[in-house]
């Protein structure tokens, strides 16, 4: 078995086992979800260490197995630098997550069964390289989110669950629809990824083009979110556990965003630089809305749940106004795309940490109404510093990885569509809104839930830290992250403009 | 043209089997009814192996060209046999003892051998014989297990299969009189000729009585009142079953007779859309699983006929209409098995917390709810992909975005099932019986069927290659 599969499916099996064996105790239960994780990034760092860009269109640690050769779709994977950063941040964020969750007690076997599989399909999401195989990944990520809100949330998480399984599904839908669409336009007939990137079908045919394009976007704006499709995610995210909330929104997200730079650009480059004033359209709304929404919120959960539909927005601006062919600006699209992969790993980093440190505020007081704290950094100090410094990050300033994202985001779109430059508002709005989040939950007297607030336990410090740590030297040294992710976004730039 | 018999050995054998249960089951003691279980189950595996061994071969007919066995056959014989056996399964948990245990067993062979039949007729008069066979045991088999309601629904089930079986001979008298003769090749060649009215005439008849074993609309209306009224052993059979070779049927059906006219391939996708969409509304408020499960049948028709509106026009379109069966029986079984395990739980509340109580069954109920959905990589999901990209294939893109919202409007009522499974139990929480005893044969049933059906859809591609195998049209 090549290393991309032991990748996928050790956590696969990892689960299988511990949702088949009943005598498998808590403690063991949770010690085997945080082994697993540690040897999942251990794996994740051994692939990286040997990774070696495989040029355009092309894939390291390519492998591929017949599965159902009638429709031509294989058991294909393989990783490029659009996705190996992705691999790296799931591996990352899970691991987060299995610490965090090590004193928890309610069902540890079944929920550690949960996560790993979880895990499990979403490396597979980041490595699929065929349309079924992404699918399957896809669709199976959001049955075991389903589980995890209805199952560990509170407040109404039936509802919640039930809204979040409705819509996504929807939006999987018409993601399928659009795959069948792509497979039957290929000549030869395929759901091979590569092959259908090297074969463009639909290539001057605008109106078929643009209604596949249409619900391959649905599909994947659903899950992203952005504006309209957002809806579902605030009431997930404000009823689902902690550990969910960072999977969804610092894993399961970035599917959407992922699918648009491995399906939708490279394989319909006409319809994207056709519809690309849109998509970059509906990027600059869910910037703005999700700003103003996000600063709108009492209760803090939702707040960083619409700062989700905030940050994904830049990334949608950025993939959009890489459509946006100017004169002699390759060079600029290739950095927006860079820094629209660069936010995908820095938002998974930075959120995963947030939501992790508000599951603190539900822990204690069972609350995130922000009106019900104040002056919480005298009896919890080290959770005001890690909160500000999450907060921080989040609305980019120097020194992070949200910064490094959304200054290539700006540079690279600005240049190709001064017009974008609007969204710089939401950047300053963020900035607003977490500083009065800040103000109002930490500073002041002490007030509400506040007297008797514990400060953050080892797992929470253990599992919310090394994220923020991260995103610090993401920052500090981009390097090593942007050598993987440039060639690619060169080659999907290159591939866009065909 | 000679006779060849042995061509239908599995039904020979499925069919012997019943003479020998009907005849073996009246000199057996009531508690060692379970010899006659055996020897339907030893029939059942006989024809399975039989029809395996013949689809490696290639394709041949029978009967001057009456019966033909190719792919399609094969796999409706191999399908129809071993779901039957699966439905012994349930059986044993639902009817050991019972006084007319060995005769419904009798009753399920002879009716799984109609089902054969009407799959490989490719002549108008065998596929009235296919059908009779395989309706009167059926009407049978709903009264004999079905206590009260059962007889309703027998009576309902015996009125609209009269009604569409009278539908489907005059629908014959009309083609065999406008093409003089009922073969199928010479269908083919002379309706395109015929008066266009009367060909539209006939086959709508004949059309009408394979909808009824399907259970698909328009003539559905039996199919819930059955699976909710009768046993659960009767309601297995009955809404998978015969499905097998009437949608085999309804392929060949349309496949001849759009030859000339692609006409009928729109209408065979507005037949699916309609029992898609109806079956799946109707679903929504129905608390009693059992009814529901037995929308949810008519809907899944409407999904296994998308593929024959490809008929003829994608590669696509018969072994995708085949692996579906085929899946769709392994999961429908699945569903039906845990609620013969649990025969006094009958509204959908009640089974609020089995997952914790029973977590296989929980997680078996699970299977076959997302496999019904089309969730990948279950079995289903493959033959859901498989014949939507036949449909657009064949040039009804708009069917697959039938396929596709019906599928969302599908997965609210199934949730509505499943979402009590993994709840946290509360005050109303009906106690749910422990392992073993006279529903554990139903379990075991259960999960064999779900773990099959996911095997099916991760190993997909080794079927399929069987599938593509030699077809007659």
């Amino acid at each position: 078995m090549s290393m991309l599969s032991l990748i996928v499916f050790l956590p696969l099996l990892a689960a299988a086992v511990l949702a088949a064996v009943p005598a498998i105790g808590p403690a063991a239960a949770r010690w085997a979800w945080v082994v697993v994780s540690v040897v999942e990034l251990l794996l994740v760092g051994v692939l990286w260490a040997g990774y070696e860009d495989p040029g355009p269109n092309g894939l390291a640690f390519e492998e591929q197995v017949p599965w159902i050769p009638g429709v031509s779709s294989s058991y294909h994977v393989g990783v490029d630098g659009l996705s190996l950063p992705l691999l790296a941040m799931t591996a990352v964020v899970f691991l987060a997550c299995a610490v965090y969750a090590l004193r928890d007690a309610d069902r540890p076997r079944v929920q550690a069964a949960l996560f790993l599989f979880l895990q499990g399909v979403s490396l597979g999401v980041f490595v699929a390289a065929d349309l079924i195989l992404f699918f399957v990944f896809f669709d199976l990520s959001i049955v075991g989110m389903y589980f995890v809100i209805a199952g560990w949330g509170h407040g109404s998480a039936a509802r919640s669950a039930l809204k979040f399984f409705l819509y996504t599904f929807l939006g999987s839908l018409a993601l399928l629809l659009g795959f069948i669409g792509l497979y039957v336009a290929a000549a030869p007939h395929t759901f091979d990824i590569p092959e259908l990137v090297a074969a463009a079908p639909l290539a001057g045919d605008p109106l078929t083009g643009g209604l596949v394009l249409a619900a391959i976007l649905v599909g994947l704006a659903v899950k992203t979110p952005t504006v309209p499709f957002h809806t579902w995610l605030p009431p997930a995210h404000t009823d689902a556990p902690a550990i969910g909330s960072a999977v969804l929104a610092g894993v399961l997200l970035k599917m959407g965003t992922y699918g648009f730079v491995r399906i939708a650009m490279p394989i319909l480059p006409e319809a994207w630089r056709a519809w690309a004033w849109v998509i970059v359209a509906v990027g600059v709304v869910s910037v703005l809305y999700g700003a103003f929404v996000a600063l709108a919120q009492t209760d803090l959960k939702r707040m960083i749940a619409y700062t989700s539909v905030n940050h994904m927005g830049y990334i949608v601006l950025a993939l959009g106004a890489a459509g946006v062919l100017a004169e002699d600006a390759a060079q600029a699209r290739s950095v927006a795309v860079t820094g629209a992969v660069v936010q995908m790993v820095s938002h998974g980093l930075i959120t995963a940490a947030l939501f992790l440190l508000a599951g603190v505020m539900q822990d204690r007081a069972g609350s995130y109404d922000m009106g019900s704290y104040g002056g919480l950094a005298a009896p919890a100090p080290r959770y005001a510093a890690l909160f500000a410094v999450g907060a921080f990050a989040s609305l980019g300033l120097p020194g992070f990885s949200g910064f490094i994202a959304e200054f290539q985001i700006f540079a690279g779109s600005v240049a190709v569509a001064p017009v974008t430059a609007v969204a710089l508002l939401g950047i300053l709005v963020t900035a607003a809104l977490f500083l009065r989040a800040l103000q109002r939950v930490f500073t002041g007297p002490a007030a509400g839930h506040t007297p008797g607030f514990e400060d953050l336990r080892a797992q929470e410090l253990w599992s919310a830290g090394p994220l923020l740590a991260l995103s610090l030297l993401i920052g500090v040294l981009p390097r090593v992250l942007l050598e993987v992710i440039e060639p690619a976004s060169a080659a999907l730039v290159s591939l866009v403009g065909r | 043209m000679q006779m060849r018999p042995e061509l239908l050995l599995p039904e020979i054998l499925v069919f012997l089997g019943a003479l020998v249960v009907l005849l073996g089951g009246s000199f057996l003691p009531r508690r060692r009814q379970w010899i006659a279980r055996a020897a339907a189950a030893l029939a059942l595996l006989g024809a399975a192996t039989a029809a395996a061994l013949a689809m490696a071969g290639p394709a041949q007919s029978a009967f001057s060209g009456t019966f033909t066995v190719d792919t399609a056959t094969g796999a409706a014989r191999v399908i129809a046999a071993l779901t039957t056996l699966l439905v012994l399964g349930v059986a044993s948990g639902e009817i050991a003892g019972s006084p007319r245990e060995s005769d419904t067993y009798a009753l399920l062979l002879l009716a799984t051998t109609g089902v054969m039949v009407l799959a490989g007729s490719t002549d108008l008069l065998v596929l009235i014989v296919g059908f009779l066979l395989a309706s009167i045991p059926l009407y049978g088999i709903v009264g004999l297990t079905g206590g009260r309601a059962g007889a309703e629904a027998a009576m309902k089930t015996y009125l609209m299969g009269a009604l569409s079986g009278i539908l489907l001979m005059a629908g014959v008298t009309v083609l065999y009189a406008l093409a003089g003769g009922t073969d199928y090749a010479l269908l083919q060649e002379e309706l395109p000729a015929a008066p266009a009215a009367a060909v539209g005439a006939g086959v709508l008849g004949v059309l009408a009585g394979l909808l009824f074993k399907a259970g698909g609309v328009p003539f559905h209306f039996w199919v819930p009142d059955a699976a909710q009224g009768t046993g659960a052993t009767a309601a297995t059979f009955l809404t998978t079953v015969p499905k097998v070779g009437a949608l085999v049927a309804v392929y060949r059906l349309v496949a001849t007779v759009s030859a000339g006219d692609g006409s009928w391939l729109l209408v065979a996708a507005l037949l699916a859309t309609a029992s898609m969409v109806l079956g799946n509304l109707a679903a929504y408020w129905q608390t009693d699983p059992r009814r529901l499960l037995g929308w949810s049948t008519v809907a899944q028709v409407g999904f296994l006929l998308v593929p024959v509106a490809a008929a003829g026009r994608s590669d696509l379109a018969l072994p995708s209409l085949l692996f579906y069966l085929a899946a769709y029986a392994l999961t429908n079984v699945a569903a039906f098995a845990v609620t013969a395990t649990l025969p006094e739980h009958r509204e959908l509340a009640d089974y609020r917390g089995l997952a914790r109580a029973r977590p296989g069954l929980g997680l078996a109920l699970l299977v076959a709810l997302l496999g019904l959905v089309g969730t990948p990589p279950l079995a289903v999901f493959v033959g859901k992909l498989t014949t939507a990209t036949a449909a657009w294939d064949g040039g009804h893109g708009w069917l697959v975005l039938v396929v596709m919202l019906s599928s969302v409007l599908s997965l609210f009522y199934y949730l509505r099932w499943f979402a009590p499974v993994f709840a946290r139990p509360d005050q109303h929480t009906a106690g749910f019986p422990g392992r073993g005893g006279a529903a554990a044969w139903p379990a075991v049933t259960a999960g064999v069927a779900a773990v099959a059906s996911l095997v099916l859809g991760v190993l997909a591609g080794v079927l399929w290659a069987a599938l593509e195998g030699p077809v007659v049209m």
